[in-house]
């Protein structure tokens, strides 16, 4: 006990003595945090990135193995416009001609390397012993009528197009423009593409209003994504206003709010500082860090200012000795709470997902200068400004307060053993639950729909053709071998099977031209619309065919260099991230079962990309909660100086996750990349409720002598109303960012939301019932003693 | 105001009437090259084509091409496959014309026929490389209206915009070597959105007959694909008198054999 007393004494009187300097030098510290703030401020830089490669850490396998498709290839992203003329029909004379006007305007798209339409398809065809390859509709404002109608019947039935260019009826299609982006700086090139891609819709909306015009592709993800940094980042105002409103209630002092004011403004001036220095460029998961700091910044001030307030309007001290008195107090409790939020944001290194990274340490360094500006700033600025201490008035209501927290912990108090098995019994029914989550990172199911990227999005997928795909590089084994009837047949019946999966929109492959120019080589006879049987065929076939393609539509983007490899593009309904997995790993099961072994291809795409990252990251995460939970019990365990409540607090502490993921399970049942980090992030900061309500606990039990029930009544009359404030806060805070475009970033506020009321229900109900329980043995311990 | 811009107009005619126009200069060039490389009836020559992706695979397909040189219209030439295998005796015959398409034929031994392709798409690349087949055809004036940019250390920078409304290129920017006989050492090409594609360096000239410059490697880099072709020239050979009758079907149909 004495030694314990001991370096109780040191930290109080560290924290009395770091006080009295503090409120000293007021002036001083106060321009020196403001020349900190401010000096790191300045070497703020704000850069968003919106490539969806950044959700991809480098040595990601399924990035690895698609950047090696792209670059055998052609690496392309992509821009899909959906025409939908009013009256149903593609196939007008002023229709087609929109569209060739439209196409020949895509061409000018910066970055564009290929564009593909209705009326430039490249169109074969036999006219008397020659093969004629040209576009489909040219010059289609010269066609008559029966052209037209000739048109028609030649799209309708051509299978690169069905359900990718055009959909069945003919009364909707699409221009495809691919563009290759250098790469250097995306938050130049993308806005690029998407300003010039905006005015030309808007331009051809203006020349045909009877079109209506979506887009979707990679680009407009990538713009979307681009767009929710900056929506979330705007979040930050109205999380100040919550800010500077909430404080005032809690406070009811204009200096105290100033005072929260500066400090969680300086504290995010600093990260804005270290966001610049480090060169991160902002995702949307990173560009919450201002909320974030917000949010978790202003408990160390409310602590502090309270203790405070409360110790001049109750106890009458004069405004400086409240606030040595306060910090005194709060000295420790805010460097603990600081310390573990800092570790849970932290773990998020350990994921796979870099804007997580980002996010945790832009948060976790605020955090520690919010830590340093309310033990500096704060009360310098309180030292300075003229708080003055109104009478007592407020009693009564407090009293009222205190009584129902007192019931609560009598009620507790009553029941622990028969709250503890409800508890548990909820709890386990829970996590239970929990374990029916499942995986789903889709990624147009990460905007909602007042974004319009979803809403065009789902607009194709409903009418024209999917978003997702699957590619596969499908090899042959030799120089040229492409061009081996083997080849072509394995290939062929590959294509058929896809063909044959009901999830399967569309599929391109390699045969279908071969198929084609096989049956124009024969007079268009259609018994020829098969894979040549002969290998100096095919491959003479091949060279006649691409010799007749015009500048962009060449083969390059579908046959390497070599002739020794094709690109299987299937295009998939909107399916869960699960079954697209799944039905990947079907295809590269058919390829194994059917097809010699240089024909075995993984499946890969930006799609499955994102499928797989929710799993990937949690199996990263998961060494890193670990490490987390283990850091942060070990600090409980010092701060209270006990090891086995240390232990027992991993309940508290643990189990309000499971009860989140719990009822999520019962609210929507699917998960995505940003709730894996809950765990370490949430567990740095409900830790702080266990923290409090424990340590007044011990200090009942320990200076005052109370047994465990009166500890337990003593603990809710004296932190209860704090616990209950600082959880409006995270509330307030996470409840803004749930409101969010973004899933990633909505979701997992959600879940916190979730989690921190979770904590505080726990905290309320199962920590002290098993503070009870577990202290009878302790008692008669400490009697023997 | 109307009276302001009579003058204007006025004056700058006169001024052009007295100095050459850079779209007069450019075409003087051109014709010049044409003129320098005059005369050299026939060739044929071995070429090596290489072609490498980013990744810095190769592929490598071998050709002889034959040139017969017709100055009433555009040239005339024969290209034979020697490798891949699959595509040996494989032949393109194309006559190029000054004004209009041009002709073109393909002989396929698989099945012993000889196919016109008669597409006018003459912008796609030629068999997967960094060439499109307008890059490789024999450069009639007719095919391109020109404006002379700058002297650069003996280079004359022109700047060609290709006839053809479905070319792959808004412009071409060429450089002619005014000492060597208006060789050209460098193209760049521009895309349909005028931005830098690709780039054709020569090198290595020879100059054959005391006339004529040939270079033995020509070498294309495409800058947005990060792609490359390099064709290797060798065995030029200026003597084989060649005829007209080394240019018909039936030659095209014996040359692949």
């Amino acid at each position: 006990m004495n030694a314990i007393k001991k370096v109780r004494d040191k930290s109080n009187r560290f924290a009395k003595q770091w006080a009295e300097f503090v409120i000293k030098r007021k002036w001083y510290v106060l321009i020196a945090s403001l020349i900190l703030a401010m000096g790191l401020g300045s070497q703020g830089n704000m850069e968003f990135d919106g490539d969806y490669h950044v959700f991809f850490s480098k040595s990601n396998p399924e990035l690895e193995a698609f950047d090696a498709l792209q670059e055998k290839y052609t690496k392309d992203d992509n821009v899909i416009l959906v025409l939908s003329p009013s009256n149903k029909n593609v196939f007008t004379k002023d229709n087609l001609s929109a569209i060739e006007n439209l196409t020949a305007e895509a061409w000018n798209t910066p970055y564009s390397s290929r564009v593909d339409a209705l009326t430039n398809f490249q169109y074969t065809s036999a006219q008397g012993d020659d093969l004629y390859v040209d576009d489909l509709s040219y010059e289609s404002e010269l066609k008559s009528e029966s052209e037209i109608e000739q048109i028609k019947q030649r799209a309708l039935k051509e299978p690169l197009l069905v359900n990718r260019i055009l959909n069945k009826s003919g009364s909707v299609t699409a221009i495809n423009i691919t563009v290759r982006l250098p790469g250097e700086d995306s938050a130049k090139e993308i806005p690029e593409v998407t300003a010039f891609v905006r005015e030309m819709i808007a331009n051809f909306k203006e020349k045909h209003p009877n079109f209506e015009v979506h887009s979707s592709g990679l680009v407009p993800l990538n713009t979307a994504f681009f767009e929710a940094s900056m929506r979330d980042l705007m979040l930050t105002m109205i999380m100040l206003i919550i800010v500077i409103i909430t404080t005032f209630i809690l406070t009811r002092n204009i200096y105290s709010t100033i005072a929260t004011l500066v400090v969680v403004m300086f504290s995010i001036m600093s990260a804005v500082g270290f966001v610049g220095l480090m060169g991160i460029k902002l995702t949307p998961p990173s560009s919450v860090f201002p909320t974030m700091i917000l949010t978790l910044a202003v408990a160390d001030s409310i602590h502090i200012l309270i203790t405070m307030l409360q110790k001049m309007r109750k106890d009458g001290l004069s405004k400086i000795d409240a606030l040595t008195e306060s910090m005194r107090l709060n000295f420790m409790p805010v460097f603990i709470t600081s310390l573990t939020t800092v570790i849970g944001f932290l773990t998020m290194n350990f994921g796979d997902v870099p804007p997580f990274w980002d996010l945790g340490n832009i948060t976790a360094f605020g955090m520690t200068m919010a830590f340093l500006f309310s033990t500096t700033a704060l009360p310098a600025l309180m030292a300075i400004l003229p708080v003055k201490s109104k009478a007592k008035q407020k009693e009564e209501s407090k009293f009222i307060k205190v009584n129902w927290y007192t019931t609560l912990g009598e009620f507790v108090v009553k029941q622990p053993r028969r709250l503890t098995i409800i508890s548990l019994v909820i709890i386990g029914g829970l996590t239970y639950l929990a374990t029916k989550n499942s995986f789903n990172d889709e990624f147009i199911n990460y905007f909602d729909e007042s974004v319009e990227f979803r809403t065009d999005t789902d607009y194709i997928s409903d009418n024209l053709t999917g978003i997702y795909n699957i590619e596969y590089s499908i090899g042959s084994g030799e120089s040229g071998g492409i061009n081996n009837p083997e080849y072509l047949k394995n290939l062929n019946a590959f294509e058929n099977w896809l063909e044959e999966q009901p999830e399967v929109v569309h599929v391109n492959a390699f045969s279908e031209v071969a198929r084609r120019v096989n049956r124009s080589m024969h007079g268009d006879n259609e018994q020829f619309y098969r894979v040549p049987d002969n290998r100096e065929e095919a491959a003479q076939y091949l060279l006649l065919y691409e010799l007749s393609l015009p500048f962009g539509l060449d083969l390059n983007n579908q046959i390497n260099v070599d002739k020794s490899e094709t690109r299987v593009t299937v295009t998939i309904e909107n399916v869960t991230s699960a079954d697209m997995i799944v039905f990947a790993k079907k295809g590269e099961d058919w390829l194994k079962n059917n097809t010699p072994e240089p024909m075995h291809a993984i499946g890969v795409s930006p799609t499955l990309m994102f499928s797989k990252l929710g799993f990937r990251q949690a199996d990263s995460m998961f060494k890193g909660n670990i490490i987390a939970l283990i850091l942060i019990s070990l600090v409980l365990m010092f701060a209270l100086r006990n090891f086995k409540l240390g232990l027992l607090s991993i309940i508290p502490n643990v189990t309000p996750v499971l009860v989140g993921f719990g009822i999520w399970a019962l609210y929507k049942g699917q998960i995505n990349t940003g709730m894996v980090i809950v765990f370490g992030m949430t567990l740095g900061i409900i830790v702080d409720d266990t923290v409090h309500f424990m340590s007044k606990f011990l200090r009942a039990r320990r200076e005052l002598g109370y047994d465990a029930k009166q500890a337990v009544i003593y603990a809710f009359e004296t932190v209860g109303k704090a616990l209950v404030t600082t959880t409006l806060v995270l509330l307030a805070g996470f409840a803004i960012l749930s409101t969010s475009s973004f899933a990633l970033n909505s979701y997992m506020a959600r879940i916190t939301v979730i989690i921190i009321i979770s904590a505080l229900v726990i905290d309320f109900i199962l920590l002290p019932s098993l503070l009870i329980l577990t202290s009878k043995k302790n008692t008669s311990i400490k009697a023997n003693n | 105001m109307k009276k302001t811009i009579i003058t204007v107009v006025a004056l700058s005619i006169i001024g052009f009437a007295n100095a050459q126009t850079p779209e007069q200069r450019g075409l003087d060039i051109a014709k010049a090259a044409e003129k320098a490389d005059l005369g050299f009836n026939s060739s044929s020559v071995q070429l090596k084509m290489t072609l490498k992706n980013k990744n810095g695979q190769t592929s490598e397909r071998s050709l002889t091409t034959r040139t017969l040189e017709l100055t009433e219209d555009g040239d005339k030439s024969l290209i034979v496959f020697n490798s891949p295998k699959d595509v040996k005796g494989t032949s393109t015959l194309t006559f190029t014309h000054k004004v209009g398409s041009d002709d073109q034929w393909l002989y396929l031994p698989s099945i012993k026929r000889v196919k016109r392709i008669s597409s006018n798409n003459k912008s796609g690349p030629f068999v997967g490389s960094e060439f499109a087949y307008e890059d490789l055809s024999s450069q009639e004036v007719e095919k391109y209206s020109y404006k002379f940019l700058e002297e650069k250390n003996g280079l004359l920078i022109v700047e060609q915009d290709p006839v053809d409304p479905k070319s792959g290129y808004t412009r071409r920017l060429v450089s002619y070597n005014k000492n060597k006989g208006y060789r050209i050492e460098k193209v760049e090409f521009y895309d349909r959105k005028n931005a830098l594609l690709k780039t054709l360096t020569y090198s290595d000239y020879k100059l054959y007959k005391n006339k004529f410059w040939r270079a033995s490697v020509f070498n294309m880099v495409n800058h947005q694909s990060n792609k490359e072709t390099r064709l290797e020239f060798k065995d030029y050979n200026f003597d084989v008198n060649l005829t007209d009758d080394d240019f018909s079907q039936v030659a095209l149909k014996r040359a692949g054999n």
